[in-house]
């Protein structure tokens, strides 16, 4: 049987399909089919054709948390826009696609989207690199493109006209906000720890200099690889004369992050001001999160209700399923990503309206004309069920909305609202004007 | 930090992650030392010990029976993979790497589907800070870092005094002369892809309590051990332990001392040059019985 023997050679040629199949995971092949079209839309089917959106999730890959919950928030929107007649008195329908979290795949997700499901419009991205990687092909193929991501690519003015964020606001709009009371209550001189790819490195260039300009300085950068599972080391690089850690980490190595910064300082514990996207999809009780008792967290839209006193809040907390404790109703395990999932929520009803001031009625190119003019003329969003988490203000020219942030701070394993900035706290100097962009 | 403070750091992290990488990969050098197969499902065995490590903590509170549960349901896992796929299509080497790349995925989606997709904890059995004057350090760190110890250990003794080892040996050193002196080749297959599997999940059970379990876990612990075993010489044993202390080593020295983004990079080029110098590994030895 030594023809069944694997020589190196063989096995070398293993390795590389190895590496291969590796990568592909790594960025999560789709393997089961996901175009599942929605179903709770059918029903509501009229006599005039319905509008059709395309919903570009995360189902899987490293964004698979998200994704679940964009996916339910998503389809509670829906259910309450048909329920109220549907946007412009047609019926809406959203096809999902997963997309992987894979840059690859989403833009594959685009082309699907127009090419074959044609859809009027497309939302619902999250993670930045699919962002970046999806958002070309949108422009290309012309179809407006409103994403729920939160990274500074869209107000950047670096992609095109066709990509809004009208749902949530921006890292720098976050930063820029949070910055002056986190100067105030912890301190100058900060350590940040951020992961090491287009998200973290918002956090690290705007908060850096809106540090500086506080007259704060950063004491040391520590970016961490977004796949890293074990942080001890990197701790040896804050510095003691560190006033406060800035942390902001994405991905499933959060707890790990918390209890290893536990063990590693111990008493001599260092004040900490994160990002709940580290948390969000987490229970803060969790054992292993004690060490963050007392610790500051920034928050777009308190978990935890008894911090926002409107009505609107509570309506869409039932609407979508979430307890009090930002947990699903039926499984008080399963965490939301509360801070973040309204945006899908409240870009669908941007949507709504864009479509019936503009009289958008099919994929013509100048119905798409009348779509982004209407959206990039829009200033305001005022406080409903509409836009639960607050009153926003739009800025068209760099198609980004901005709004009220929230500090909280952990205080027997929940989150306490300390401080809520204002609209203005987050407004920045634009460095893009995407209405001088060619449609 | 002082320098003596970082090195203590980097050593003591570099040796915990070594030895339980060490474990991992073990089982990946065992199967393709006793089989001749790549085993590109291996990582996901790691994240299936995990993984039962969760319900068996969830559901009764105790670690220990996830220790010993979550392994042999893994092997269970592995011997079925093997009698299902892995037997009919006769143990061919490129058909078994495509199979064991679906088998990959669909336990994967598998666990995406069942357990979803959050990381989620398993209380650590021992909680104890060990404060040095540095730094203070995670003592369920040290414990793991033992019990892997003890868990390679007697991975060794079953491989060089039992019967089973006996005939896992003589099955790497010839099948059809071990077949012709009554060696159940067949079961030893199934034996060994479970063992194989069991090391892993047993790797994963014992660093759940640090990493929590996820569903892509797996994709790492694959990639290192692959590392790993080709480092230290493909099928040898010592080999593995050795290239996985260098492997944890470096790259805390790495993530202490130079830049952790460069540490992927860096760790391959230490790869590469080894691999140049030593084609076959640290302690594999050169092939005789080449066709």
């Amino acid at each position: 049987m030594a023809e069944r023997k694997i020589t190196r050679r063989e096995a070398l040629r293993a390795a590389g399909a190895l590496a291969g199949a590796s990568v592909l995971t790594k960025f999560g092949v789709r393997l089961l089919s996901a175009s599942v079209p929605n179903d709770t839309v059918e029903a509501a089917a009229g006599p005039r054709a319905p509008l059709r959106i395309g919903f570009q999730v995360h189902r899987t890959g490293i964004g698979a948390v998200y994704g679940r919950w964009y996916e339910r928030v998503g389809n509670a929107a829906l259910r309450l826009i048909n329920e109220q007649g549907g946007i412009a008195g047609r019926p809406v329908q959203i096809i999902v696609e997963d997309d992987g979290t894979d840059p690859k795949r989403g833009v594959e997700v685009v082309e699907k989207f127009v090419n074959q499901h044609r859809v009027d419009f497309i939302f619902g991205t999250l993670f930045s690199h699919v962002v970046i990687a999806a958002a070309p092909r949108a422009g290309e193929l012309k179809v407006p493109y409103l994403v729920v991501s939160e990274g500074y690519h869209v107000a950047s003015g670096k992609l095109n006209r066709y990509v809004f964020q009208p749902g949530i606001t921006d890292v720098r709009a976050q930063v820029t906000a949070v910055a002056p009371w986190i100067v105030k209550h912890l301190g100058k001189r900060a350590t940040l720890i951020f992961p090491d790819y287009a998200f973290g490195h918002d956090h690290r260039d705007f908060f850096s200099a809106r540090l500086r300009a506080l007259g704060g300085e950063v004491a040391a950068l520590v970016p961490i690889p977004p796949t890293e599972t074990s942080f001890t080391r990197y701790f040896a690089r804050v510095p003691r004369n560190t006033d406060f850690i800035y942390h902001v980490m994405v991905g499933p190595g959060v707890l790990t992050f918390v209890k290893e910064l536990g063990e590693h300082f111990g008493a001599r514990k260092p004040k900490l001001f994160g990002f709940i996207d580290s948390l969000e999809g987490v229970d803060i009780a969790t054992p292993g999160l004690e060490y963050l008792e007392g610790s500051f967290l920034w928050e777009a839209f308190p978990r935890y209700t008894g911090n926002v006193k409107t009505a609107f809040e509570q309506q869409y907390r039932d609407r979508v399923g979430v307890d009090a404790n930002g947990a699903s109703k039926a499984d008080p395990k399963d965490v939301s990503t509360y801070s973040h999932m309204f945006g899908v929520w409240e870009t669908l009803f941007v949507i709504k309206r864009a479509v019936e001031e503009s009289g958008y009625a099919s994929r013509t190119p100048a119905d798409y004309r009348k779509f982004i003019t209407t959206l990039e003329g829009f200033t305001s969003f005022p406080e409903s069920l509409q836009h639960p988490q607050g009153p926003k203000r739009f800025n068209g020219k760099l198609h980004q909305v901005f709004g009220h942030q929230f500090i909280s701070q952990v205080r027997n394993k929940r989150l306490v609202v300390v401080h809520r900035t204002a609209i203005e706290d987050g407004l920045y100097p634009p460095e893009g004007d995407y209405t001088k962009m060619p449609l | 930090m002082t320098p003596a403070g970082q090195a203590v750091l980097a050593l003591l992290e570099g040796v915990v992650s070594g030895l339980v990488l060490a474990l991992t990969a073990l089982g990946l050098s065992l199967v393709f030392g006793v089989m001749r197969v790549v085993n590109v499902a291996h990582g996901d065995f790691f994240m299936l010990g995990a993984v039962f490590a969760w319900y068996v903590t969830t559901a009764t509170g105790s670690f220990p029976l996830a220790l010993l549960a979550a392994p042999l349901a893994a092997a269970a896992v592995a011997v079925a993979a093997d009698r299902l796929v892995l037997r009919p299509i006769g143990y061919a080497p490129e058909p078994t790497i495509v199979a064991t790349i679906g088998l990959l995925y669909v336990l994967q989606q598998a666990v995406l589907s069942v357990y979803g997709p959050y990381a989620r904890p398993v209380p650590e059995p021992v909680a104890f800070r060990v404060d040095l004057p540095w730094f203070g350090y995670s003592g369920y760190k040290l414990v793991v870092a033992a019990a892997a110890a003890a868990l390679l250990g007697a991975a060794w003794l079953l491989i060089t005094r039992t019967r089973l080892g006996l005939y896992m040996r003589a099955t790497q050193q010839d099948r059809e002369i071990a077949q012709a002196f009554g060696v159940p080749v067949q079961r030893v297959y199934a034996a060994a892809f479970g063992l194989g599997a069991a090391l892993a999940a047993l790797a994963g059970v014992l660093i759940v309590p640090i990493r929590q379990a996820h569903y892509l876990m797996g994709l790492d612990a694959l990639l290192l051990s692959f590392m790993a075993v080709v480092i230290g010489g493909i099928g040898s044993m010592s080999g593995t332990l050795i290239g996985g202390m260098i492997l944890g080593i470096t790259e805390n020295l790495i993530g202490v001392y130079v830049s952790s983004s460069y540490r992927d990079s860096i760790t391959f080029l230490i790869l590469i040059i080894i691999l140049l110098y030593k084609p076959t590994g640290i302690m594999g030895s050169v092939e005789k019985d080449k066709v």
